[in-house]
């Protein structure tokens, strides 16, 4: 396979405040994270050659990309809109650099877009899939939920274990959300807390399970060659893959629940091309799928941060935390920053930038000399997995 | 002479079963006594007729069976054939032929005789009649205690009968005792000492008293009289105008542990009925609705040999209270819980119908290259990738046991909030993924046995929506195959 490491670079990101935003609509969203990026990229929005637009829901389906046309009045340029589950944001942005290194465009848009506090409902809701009678009720922590209690089967973590070892992850991310002044939620928590919550669906409790927010993060991309001209500090693309599993995990005849090909191969592919032999040593920081804590846990296994059935031992000591060895998701993740599902995949990114660029929003919560970051979203069955990888300097 | 019977029989029973008191005690009346049986709010009479028809036929060559006749009075399609659906659930070939037999309590033996009729006269080798009810009785009524849900099955055949068809004789008589219309939701009545009188005990007399004049039998030559009834105190009555012995000669009524399931009742009786005769047996099964039906069979060497999967007194010991009044009405559909989170996926005619081989008879697919078998169906080996070279198998009966699971407080309905997502490894490495029903879900396990049941998943655009779901496995008796 080729690769376009060193190729494409984000000169500009926006991301909106994240959360209940009950007085935004989605063209509101994406104004608001557009209009940082310009201004971050020192650019208007006529120097746009193409958008790359990633939703889920927002407003609808089956309306191509009209809320970024009518929203953002880009101008008559190709506006392409996808849908990947939790990893359309990626996708948008994947996509937009791959156009750049093309050469068709020189200056484009990914951007990701998504508003479910319109829907009346708390969650996604049941019936989470493309079959009406197979996944009628099917939700995403019903799903999640069957990766928790095989994986504590298999590493032989008794329920309190494993719910322990999931509620760290979570004071984790609660305490790197507290810092963020955009994210949904900017509470601290305790290992009790999230041990004595209600049960969404057993084994996972209310503090296993993201904010469902809403929020908009866009990106803007040049080739590296020109990025330059834009900025002095542009960030570059240094490697990704893309991992779509043969066959749904549900129906998947001898699956483990344990382990997922997708992460496998998707992070395999990234490090691949960027280069990274030994991802837990070389990575400076990683925002990873975290929709659920078992998802967070089995990312650090199945993308090499963590032997297999060691996690819990990472977890133990910190290793993951903001000062530990490989700090993860240190804008609080999909749990506390929130999961408005079309633009997650590109807020994580919108980190890996800003902390690549050591211009995190507060002082305290910037990562020391940071050189290469991961971005990563899982979605759907989950079947299908993104992940990115960026660097501060060409080479 | 071409001598007919039943060759297989089964019944079927819900998990579910209120105690009377608990209803009556909601209404400040007395109490009719014992339990009644209640079906789960997965569970029609279409389901409980295939799980009958499932258990009924076993160790049977389904090819054999020509025709699915199915009895009811509280069809879940007005229009509609129920018993295609339950042919197809069952897995019954395609060229049979299938009827709807409806709108009587006495259709379950009407159907019966039908069957019997067909067989001898060899227009078909077999006929699986299925029979199952969940009637409404008004809230605070007698009936609203006394009915019960159930299903039975019995394949008619002239093949390894077990008791053979001896005779019948019917009366026809036009009285407004019990009825429903259309437009109704409960069963209505007349005065009860006219329809339980001159109705109801008066015609058991008379068809009963006119089939042994037919036969020249005496009452003492019936070894077991089975006599469905709508409560106790009327069957006593029954058995005493007739002079048998009430200790050895008649069959438990079911009413003090199922209670009084409707159309289903005469055939549910006969299954348990025949689950306990010995050779040589002579039964009498009298029905009556608008008139009445006595049919008579003699048990033969074959019922020792005999079996099916869940014996009826298995189905019986097997259950969970109901512990809640409000629960029990809203399972019934008669008060609206708050809605839970609604489907985004609606039911669709075309991929039900397109895809009903692996949706409605639970068929996977084996790879003809490499062996590799999965659900549904899949065209793409998961395995060696070979395109179209699979043969269908079906699942339906295969043992399995749970992989893993969660309980899903987001997805139920707030009268059953709990759904059990379960991910069951089958027998050749398939899997299934659904719902698991009829649990106690803070007792399923990991490695827990498991097999498929056909329910009701949910309703959308005015269709029923049916699929398998997972169910504990409780001890199975006999399998005969």
């Amino acid at each position: 396979m080729g690769s376009i490491k060193d190729k494409v670079a984000i000169i500009g990101m926006g991301c909106s405040k994240f959360g209940e935003r009950w007085d935004k609509g989605p063209v509101d969203l994406a104004i608001e994270a557009a209009y940082e990026a310009y201004e971050d990229a020192g650019i208007e929005a006529k120097d746009i050659e193409a958008c790359w637009f990633s939703t889920l829901m927002s407003p609808v389906n089956g309306i191509s990309g009209t809320v970024a046309a009518d929203g953002l009045k880009l101008g008559n340029i190709p506006i392409i809109r996808n849908e990947n589950w939790c990893t359309s944001g990626h996708i948008a942005l994947l996509e937009a650099c791959m156009a750049v290194a093309s050469g068709a465009y020189d200056v484009v848009l990914a951007l990701g877009v998504e508003k479910l506090k319109d829907t009346g409902f708390a969650g996604l809701g049941a019936g989470r899939g493309m079959h009406p009678v197979y996944e009628a009720r099917r939700t995403a922590p019903g799903s999640f939920a069957l990766i928790a209690t095989r994986y504590f089967e298999t590493y032989g973590l008794s329920a309190e274990e494993g719910k322990m070892t999931l509620a760290k992850i979570e004071v984790k991310n609660h305490d790197n959300g507290s810092l963020c002044p955009k994210a949904h939620f900017r509470n601290k928590i305790t290992v009790d807390t999230a041990l004595k919550a209600p049960i969404v669906s057993w084994p996972l409790g209310l503090f296993d399970c993201c904010g469902n927010s809403d929020g908009a993060a866009c990106a803007i991309i040049t080739t590296a060659e020109n990025a330059k001209s834009f900025r002095g500090d542009p960030i570059f693309l240094k490697g990704f893959g893309i991992s779509t599993d043969a066959m749904m995990p549900h129906f998947r005849p001898g699956f483990s629940w344990t382990s997922f090909d997708a992460l496998v191969n998707s992070s395999r592919r990234a490090y691949e091309m960027a280069g990274i032999k030994n991802p837990r040593e070389e990575l400076s920081l990683a925002e990873v799928h975290d929709c659920f804590s078992i998802t967070e846990l089995l990312i650090y296994e199945d993308f090499g941060f963590s032997p297999r059935g060691k996690a819990k031992e990472d977890v133990d000591s910190g290793f993951f935390t903001r000062q530990g060895g490989l700090p993860v998701n240190v804008d609080g993740g999909l749990k506390c920053f929130g999961h408005p599902v079309g633009a997650s995949g590109l807020r994580m990114t919108y980190e890996i930038y800003k902390q690549l660029q050591g211009k995190a929003d507060l002082p305290e919560r910037q990562i020391r000399n940071p050189r290469l970051g991961l971005s990563n979203t899982f979605g759907g069955p989950p079947q299908m997995s993104a992940v990115a990888i960026f660097g501060n300097e060409k080479g | 002479m071409h001598k007919v019977g039943i060759s297989l029989c089964g019944g079927y029973l819900p998990i579910y079963r209120i105690d009377r008191k608990l209803i009556a005690d909601n209404w400040g009346r007395s109490c009719l006594g014992g339990e009644r049986a209640v079906a789960n709010n997965d569970e029609d009479a279409i389901t409980m007729a295939v799980e009958a028809a499932r258990n009924c036929l076993c160790g049977v060559n389904k090819d054999e069976v020509d025709g699915l006749f199915f009895a009811t009075t509280s069809a879940p399609y007005q229009e509609k054939m129920n018993s295609a659906m339950i042919a197809t659930a069952a897995d019954l070939k395609r060229d049979i032929v299938t009827a709807d037999f409806a709108h009587s309590l006495r259709t379950g033996t009407g159907a019966l005789k039908a069957a019997l009729d067909s067989v001898k006269a060899g227009s078909t080798r077999s006929v699986l009649v299925t029979s199952a009810d969940c009637r409404l009785g008004y809230p605070r009524s007698d009936q609203e205690q006394n009915f019960g849900d159930g299903a039975a099955a019995v394949l008619v055949s002239d093949q390894n009968i077990i008791a053979t068809f001896e005779g019948d004789y019917s009366i026809c008589n036009e009285m407004h005792d019990v009825w429903r219309n259309p437009e109704d939701t409960y069963v209505r009545t007349w005065e009860g000492r006219f329809i339980l009188g001159e109705g109801y005990t008066n015609h058991m007399v008379e068809v009963i008293q006119g089939i042994l004049k037919k036969y020249q039998l005496a009452p003492k030559d019936i070894s077991t009289a089975v006599l469905p009834a709508s409560d106790l105190k009327t069957h006593k009555g029954l058995v005493r105008k007739l002079g048998l012995d009430p200790e050895t000669q008649v069959q438990d009524p079911l009413l003090s542990s199922v209670g009084f399931c409707g159309a289903a009742q005469p055939l549910l009786m006969l299954v348990a009925a025949l689950e306990d005769a010995r050779p040589g047996d002579l039964l009498l099964l009298a029905n009556y609705a608008d008139g009445a039906d006595a049919l008579l069979f003699k048990v033969t060497e074959n019922c020792a040999s005999a079996g099916c999967r869940r014996k009826l007194r298995e189905l019986l010991d097997h259950n969970i209270m109901l512990t809640s009044y409000a629960r029990f009405l809203s399972y019934k559909g008669l008060i609206e819980a708050m809605p839970g989170e609604p489907f985004r996926l609606f039911p669709s005619a075309t991929v039900t119908w397109r895809e009903r081989n692996s949706i409605i008879r639970a068929h996977g697919s084996r790879c003809q290259q490499c062996g590799a078998t999965a659900f549904p169906v899949q065209r793409i080996c998961f395995q060696c990738h070979s395109k179209d070279q699979f043969v269908e198998v079906p699942l339906a009966d295969r043992e399995g046991e749970v992989f893993t699971f969660t309980l899903d407080n987001l997805a139920g309905r707030s009268d059953d909030p709990v759904i059990v997502q379960t991910i069951a490894q089958l027998e050749d490495n398939a899997r299934f993924y659904g719902m698991m029903t009829d649990c106690v879900p803070s007792e399923v396990k990991l490695g827990m046995p498991v097999k498929l049941t056909f329910r009701r998943i949910y309703d959308g655009m005015g269709i029923h929506n049916y699929f398998w779901k997972l169910r504990p496995v409780i001890k199975e008796s006999v399998s005969n195959g």
